[in-house]
Order: C-alpha cells, then structure tokens, then sequence
C-alpha cells in the first residue's frame, strides 16, 4: 500500500514564494489496484508521482509504502527502495547506445541479479511483453509502442511491487497505446503489482484503471472508482474531462435555437436500466415531444454507462412533470439548457 | 633549388616527424585521461542527479578557463620553471609537451563536460529509478551515451594539438612545425615549407575523418 501523507512540492528559490506545484496531497493506494492520477497539464500529476519514488524529493510530507517512510532513504538505501518501483516514462528513456538485452541487463545489474543468469532473465522479460525477437537490436530501430514494452521489461526486471508510469501512452499512437495497455493488463492478471498510472487521457483510464484520482493546480480534487469517476462526476473538473472525453456537446447553433417551450438535458443510464422504454413511456403518458440529439454507450469495466442528449417540448407543468418522470427513471439527468 | 629543398627534408624530417609524434602522443594520452577525468569532474560536480558540489566545480571552472584563456605561446613561456623542473630543459620534444599536455588537459576538459551534458537527463532518471549505483550510470549509461561526442572531442583536441605543437617549434620544442618555421620561414625555403605544410594539412584531414567516421559508427541513433 503506498500512502502519501501532506505531499507538497514547490520549486524555486526557498522561502520565497516559488510555484507549488503539489500542494498537501493525501492519498492511499491499495496493494495491487491499478490506480490512475487524471488532470489537464500543468496539473502536478508527474511532479506527484515522481515523489513516489524520491526523483522529487518533496518539500513535506511523507510517503509511506507498506507503512514505511521512505522520504529520509538516502544512498544505498533509497536504491533499495526504488529496486522495488518501476518507473516506466512518456519517452521511454531508454539507452540509445545499448541493445535492448544490454537495456533490461542494465536493471538486474543494478539489481545485483548475477550476471551469468542476466541473459535468461532478459529472455524470460521480453516474452512477457512480446518482443522476443528484438533482444539484440538497437532502440533505435523499434516502434514507439515496442519501445515502451522494453521499457516495462527494464521497470519489471527486479519483481518490484509497484510500477510507475508516468504518462507512458501520451506519446503514442492509438495501435501502439493499446499495444502498451493489454501488456499492462497482463502483467496485473499475473502478479498483484500496484500499478500507478499517470495521464490526461481518459480513454486509457477508461480501459484500465480501477480507481482514479483527479489532479487539478497541484490538488486531488476527486477520488473515486473510474465507473463513478465517468457516471458521476462531481468536481467542475473531473465533469469537464470527463464531458470532453465522451464528446457529446451539443453545438452552439442547437443549444441557441432553442425555443421558450422546448428544455435541452443529459441523460446518464447505468446498467441494465434501459433508456428506450423510459424516453417512449413519457411521450406516451405526457403530452410532450422528446429528441434525441446525441447519445452514446460506453462500456468501463463491463459495465454499460449510456448517455443521452435529448430536447423535450411541451407545455410548462407537463414537461415538469415529464421531466421529473425521466429523472426517477434513469440514473442521473442534467439540464443543459 | 628544389635539390637544396630534398636535401633539407631528407635531413631533417625524420627527425622533425618523430620529435612531433612525441609532443603529440605525450599530450594527447595526458589529455585522454587527464581531461576525461576532468571533464568527469566538471559534469558530476554541476549535476544535481549526481554529487553537486558547489566548491569543486567553481574551483575546476575556473582552472580551465583560465588555463584556456591563456594564449598558447604565453603558457609556454609560463612553463619553462615547470619544464626545468620535470625535464631538466626547456628545449626539445618532452619540455614542450608539458605545455601542450596543459592546454590539451583544459580543452578536451570542456569538450567531454560539454558531451555528457548532451545525456538525456530522462535517460539517467530512467537508470536511477532502477536503483542503480552511481558508479554504474555513469559506466553504462552516462559513457555509452555520450560515447560518439567523446570520440568527437578527442578528435578536435588531436587536430587542435597539431596546431599547439607547431607553436611549440617557436621556443625550440622541435617537430614538424618548428621545420616549417625555421627553414621555411626564417631562411625563405618556401618549398620546405609548403611540403611540412602539406603534411600537417593532410595529417589533420585524416585525423579528422577517422574520428566522424568512427563517432558515426558508435552512434546508434
């Protein structure tokens, strides 16, 4: 479990004021969820995760992993400490003039791993992550997305119990970040490592995280499980990435033409509730119009989360009442306009 | 006229050859370690991954940049004491390669503090969330990566060196150079003079392509 306690970090000079860019932090990871910190840039997200294992060293607080305080390691003790954290990062980082056997080799030595055994190892590695027949090139000659996968082998090389990663699919495309995802996903089917993932894109979230913290100024505004995180959103923050990802806004022209009778909303269904008899039920008990102007379904964790845009027309008490209809009937409604 | 020309080469230039490779094998390994491990200590000193230390790195800054400030005929001049007391002359191939083994230490110093810091800082912070010895980054990582600029700056301090060494024929330090000036110059053998220069001309060419091709080679970018 890591636990970060009071976590603030600020840069420039000391005792004047700097910028704060992590600001009392509390946050506790469970052993072996996959736990996502979610922000817009700028948000204190890498600076945050990077404390976790003392590349930043924090300005106060404490990070306790399974209830030790790791913020005094210094020396031959941190490496200890970080010998049981992978990091993997957004551009990866690996050694450009080293193979990629010499790349993972390099972790296990610093592991102290003996070097007559390193070679297997390295082999074992890369067949987890699918790149068996890349142990002796160069990194140059790789993709984005197998580069990353080298990366994850050098972070796992020492069995650590957490990995880190810091906004490790941002610099990929689509293909590659799925790629980099389902090596993820099995590494978690197989072991019970902490994953802590880092990003500002909420498509991966969506795909991988169990839980989700979001980050926003150098503060967690919101923790919650990523299905709560996406139906129920409760920061201004959090709605707003999380209205950006499902892109379903409604264009100025139809928000503005709207008439004096007619009300714009959101709609959110979660689960088995369906959405169409409730819509087809209130036109048939009210006297009103309903649309729909957008909508979608998206699936997190198996679990369906259904959105609808829809314009309802009628006579003031009876679209009141109409609406009041809907909102017993789905999970949660939001007016628009 | 070109008779007297042969004549002259044919009895000085061996000598003059072998009195350069001297200077410049001297010099040039001194550098090689000396300057690396300067340059080392200019680079780990500045860093914060690494031991910043605020006092030994102004200390070193200073010592090179003075030593590179210093006009080479003026460091000469300032080294003969240094060169009685190590060689026991200011004359010749060895006493000059003292002076040329200073400059070269200082020059080559900046150049490999010059080519780590060319290293990926994410790269080393990758190594150091391993937990990897700082030792072992700057073994596997900081001088693998840095490799094809070191071999870019040996060979820029080689080519320099040429230059330095036939400065040193000036205060009788001997070697090709000195030729070019002695009978070149100050006896208006304008063919002895062109030959020495075309050696050193194509000494330098091919110092210089050796060194890109071998730090293209090394570069696995």
């Amino acid at each position: 479990m890591i636990v970060c306690k009071d976590i603030s970090v600020s840069f420039g000079a000391k005792g004047k004021d700097g910028f704060h860019a992590v600001k009392n932090v509390n946050l506790e990871i469970e052993k072996g969820e996959i736990f996502g910190i979610v922000g817009p840039s700028g948000a204190g997200k890498s600076t945050l995760v990077r404390v976790m294992n003392l590349l930043q060293q924090p300005t106060s607080g404490q990070v306790l992993i399974d209830g030790v305080d790791i913020t005094k390691a210094k020396g031959s003790q941190l490496r200890q400490v970080r010998k049981n954290i992978g990091m993997i990062f957004q551009h990866f980082h690996l050694i450009s003039g080293a193979t990629v056997c010499e790349n993972v080799a390099f972790a296990l030595t610093a592991g102290g791993y003996p070097k007559e055994k390193q070679r297997a190892r390295v082999e074992e590695l890369l067949q987890m992550v699918g790149l068996s027949d890349k142990i002796d090139v160069y990194p140059q000659s790789l993709s984005g997305g197998q580069k990353q996968r080298v990366a994850i082998a050098r972070a796992l090389a020492n069995t650590p119990d957490i990995l880190l990663c810091d906004e490790a699919t941002s610099a990929l495309d689509l293909e590659s970040t799925e790629e980099v995802l389902s090596v993820l996903r099995k590494i978690k089917e197989t072991s019970n490592i902490t994953i802590v993932f880092i990003t500002h894109d909420l498509d991966a979230a969506k795909k991988l995280f169990d839980r989700i913290a979001v980050m926003n100024k150098g503060e967690i505004v919101e923790v919650n499980d990523t299905y709560s995180i996406f139906a129920n959103p409760q920061h201004p923050v959090t709605k707003m990435l999380v209205n950006r990802n499902f892109e379903l806004d409604v264009p100025d022209f139809v928000a503005d033409a709207i008439q004096a009778d007619e009300e714009l909303y959101k709609i959110y269904y979660v689960g088995e509730k369906a959405y169409d008899p409730v819509i087809n039920e209130v036109a048939k008990r009210f006297d009103v119009d309903v649309s729909i102007l957008h909508g979608k379904i998206d699936y997190i964790h198996r679990q369906a989360l259904g959105i609808l845009v829809i314009k309802v027309k009628g006579k003031d008490d009876i679209r009141k009442e109409a609406v009041q209809y809907i909102t017993d009937h789905v999970y949660r409604l939001e007016k628009l306009k | 006229m070109l008779a007297e020309t042969f004549e002259i080469l044919q009895r000085e230039l061996g000598k003059a050859v072998i009195e350069t490779i001297q200077m410049m094998a001297i010099s040039m390994i001194s550098a090689l370690i000396l300057g690396t491990l300067l340059g080392l200590l200019l680079y780990i000193t500045s860093n914060q991954m690494f031991v910043k230390q605020k006092v030994v790195n102004t200390v070193a800054e200073v010592v090179v940049n003075v030593i590179r400030s210093i006009p080479f005929v003026i460091l000469m001049v300032l080294c003969i004491p240094l060169m009685q007391a190590l060689v026991g002359t200011n004359i010749g191939p060895k006493a000059a390669a003292i002076p040329l083994s200073i400059a070269a230490i200082a020059f080559l110093a900046r150049l490999v503090d010059g080519a780590f810091r060319e290293v990926d800082t994410g790269v080393i912070e990758a190594a150091l969330s391993t937990g990897a010895s700082l030792p072992l980054i700057l073994r596997k990582v900081v001088f693998v990566e840095a490799f094809p600029g070191l071999l870019r700056a040996f060979t820029v301090t080689f080519v320099n060196l040429i230059g330095f060494s036939a400065m040193a024929g000036l205060v009788g330090g001997g070697g090709i150079g000195n030729l070019a000036i002695q009978y070149g110059y100050y006896r208006y053998e304008t063919g002895v003079m062109i030959i020495t220069v075309l050696i050193l001309v194509v000494v330098v060419q091919v110092a210089q392509n050796f060194g890109d091709f071998l730090a293209k080679k090394a570069t696995k970018r």
